[in-house]
């Protein structure tokens, strides 16, 4: 019997090893394979050029240009938005009282919405209806909505993750929920804010089917807002399915998207550790 | 009312001149039988669930109060009651009356923040916030306007040393506050609270959570806080309510909701109890 036990826990243990082992080969492996395709075509002016010939020779400069710009504007419209949209849920609004239930619903449901679906509205109403045409203003808006989702959810489970006690003793000092917002409970959830910004730029520069109508194809170097730009991961989908003999150029762009995304996990992981360690001392 | 002899000794021993709480300059003598606070016909639900019914109850200018009774009669309850932290909690609602100094404070009119300001609450679980020691103090002075640097270092060390607090941290100001032990901490969190001159200071178990050193320290400053502060302190010690208190007021569970039963000078409640349930309780405490 006790023998048993002692079985069935260092078998579920090797089970979970073996389940771990396998999500880590999968993602090695998808690394090796775009080292391999795509280091020899990476170098300096791979990084700085403009792409010359539809991206078969040159470089990948002006994409991301494209891609920061068009990151940006997202992120400025989106997270005042979605960040005060969090204050409001997990501060002002009762959990259980309707408008909150509605809100959070309906928060789910956008998250759930395949992104080419976000493309087309934005093509309609950004580029269509206000008249945007194929740009980066489009494009960052277009993004700013799909990411809406994640930076409220993550920023609202932060305060709601902020102990009530703060709220009570801050109340019962006479401060004002403002003061213990702004003092307390927002440097609380900091770390909770970061790792959900993080995340969201992450999606954000990985995202192709929403850019495609809005954003557009063009890949010189944009001059303003209202030029059009083509993001990395657009620049990446294109070469492989419209270029013969874009491989090469495919591999490399998607070597620098993947070390992008790398170097954001590691930012935000490393961010919410010494947040978490220095115990918020503002 | 004196405290246990031994236990001060002791406490000296760990701090030397740990309490400077001079003579009484303003305020009347201890124990003024003038009610401050007087609540009337006070119930209070959570949602369905009344917690609280039908509690009439003066608390004196001055004075200690202990509330003892039972786990969840309602103890918590009241308190917060006392400086509308209720209003805080969703679906809290009270029916009657509490007037401080003779003002209605569930009125529309009163000014939520300023009682706060009056009221100090120290809560059963020590709640530093995670900011240094001298933050913790200095933030609400901040926020209710006491910002030059000078008066806020003086009220920190003030309240340090009335809280005993001062000879252990004053070389460790801006290390943070959660780096203190436990019975720190919660010598702390009364300091902050007193920091704001409050006129009543509400304590929830405040040794609860302290060993019997740090508790005995706790439970001494709170006797030598008598006629400055108005205290109303919750407790599950009889022995310590016994030692401070002027007057006690047993709370009990009767129907699923919480009531008064008794209420009087500390020494009648412990000695002749006049409801059979405070004897039963103080003696089945007693063993
Ligand atoms: N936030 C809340 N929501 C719903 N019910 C609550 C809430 N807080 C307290 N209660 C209920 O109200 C009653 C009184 O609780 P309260 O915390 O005031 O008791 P207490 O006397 O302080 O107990 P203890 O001595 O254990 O601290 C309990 O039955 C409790 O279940
Ligand atoms: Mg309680």
């Amino acid at each position: 019997m006790n023998k048993w036990l002692l079985y069935r826990d260092s078998l579920v243990q090797w089970l979970i090893y073996l389940a771990v082992l396998a999500v880590s080969t999968v993602f090695v492996w998808i690394l090796i394979d775009l080292v391999r395709g795509g280091v020899s075509h990476l170098s300096w002016d791979f990084l700085t050029e403009s792409p010359r010939d539809a991206g078969r020779s040159g470089g990948i400069g002006s994409i991301l240009i494209s891609t920061l710009w068009i990151l940006m504007v997202a992120l400025i419209a989106a997270l005042p938005l979605a960040w005060t949209t969090a204050v409001l849920l997990a501060e002002f609004v009762p959990a259980a009282s309707r408008f909150g239930i509605a809100i959070r619903f309906s928060l789910q449901v956008l998250a759930g919405v395949p992104s080419i679906v976000f493309g087309l509205f934005g093509n309609a109403f950004f580029s269509i209806y206000l008249g945007m045409g194929f740009s980066i203003l489009s494009g960052g808006l277009t993004l700013a909505c799909m990411l809406l989702p994640i930076l409220v959810s993550t920023a609202e489970a932060g305060l709601r993750a902020v102990p009530q006690s703060y709220r009570l003793s801050t109340a019962a000092l006479g401060m004002s929920q403002t003061a213990a917002l702004v003092h307390l409970l927002l440097p609380a959830a900091a770390p909770a804010l970061a790792a959900g910004l993080l995340l969201g730029i992450g999606r954000a520069i990985a995202e192709t089917a929403a850019l495609i109508f809005t954003s557009g194809y063009v890949d010189r170097t944009p001059g303003s807002l209202l030029d059009s730009g083509r993001s990395l991961a657009l620049h990446i989908y294109d070469l492989s399915m419209n270029v013969p003999g874009g491989d090469q150029p495919a591999y490399a762009s998607a070597l620098v998207l993947v070390a992008l995304l790398l170097c954001i996990n590691i930012l935000a992981m490393k961010l919410s550790y010494d947040l978490q360690r220095r115990r918020i001392i503002l | 009312m004196t405290s246990n002899p031994a236990q001060s000794t002791q406490i000296n021993r760990c701090c030397d001149n740990a309490f400077t709480l001079g003579p009484l300059q303003t305020g009347p003598a201890c124990c003024d039988p003038e009610p401050v606070i007087q609540v009337k016909n006070l119930s209070l639900q959570y949602g369905t669930k009344t917690a609280l019914e039908n509690v009439t109850l003066d608390i004196y200018r001055g004075c200690i109060t202990a509330l003892i009774g039972p786990s969840g009669c309602g103890k918590t309850s009241f308190l917060s009651a006392l400086n509308r932290l209720i209003d805080l909690i969703p679906g809290c609602k009270v029916q009657g009356r509490i007037l401080i100094d003779g003002n209605d404070i569930y009125d529309a009119a009163c000014d939520v923040q300023a009682l706060r300001r009056q009221i100090g609450m120290v809560f059963q679980k020590p709640v530093p916030f995670p900011l240094s020691i001298r933050r913790n103090i200095a933030l609400p002075l901040h926020e209710h306007g006491i910002k030059q640097r000078a008066e806020v270092e003086a009220i920190i060390e003030q309240v340090l040393r009335d809280v005993g607090l001062w000879h252990e941290v004053c070389d460790r100001l801006d290390t943070a506050a959660h780096s203190l032990s436990g019975g720190q901490q919660q010598r702390l969190c009364i300091a902050r609270a007193l920091a704001l001159s409050p006129q009543i200071l509400l304590m929830d178990e405040p040794c609860s959570a302290l060993d019997p050193i740090a508790s005995g320290v706790v439970e001494d400053l709170i006797s030598r806080l008598r006629g400055r502060y108005t205290i109303v302190i919750v407790t599950h010690n009889l022995a310590q309510a016994r030692r401070i208190a002027n007057y006690a007021a047993v709370f009990w569970v009767k129907e699923r909701a919480g009531e008064l039963v008794e209420f009087g000078q500390c020494q009648h409640i412990f000695e002749t109890p006049a409801h059979e349930l405070t004897a039963s309780y103080i003696n089945g405490i007693r063993g």
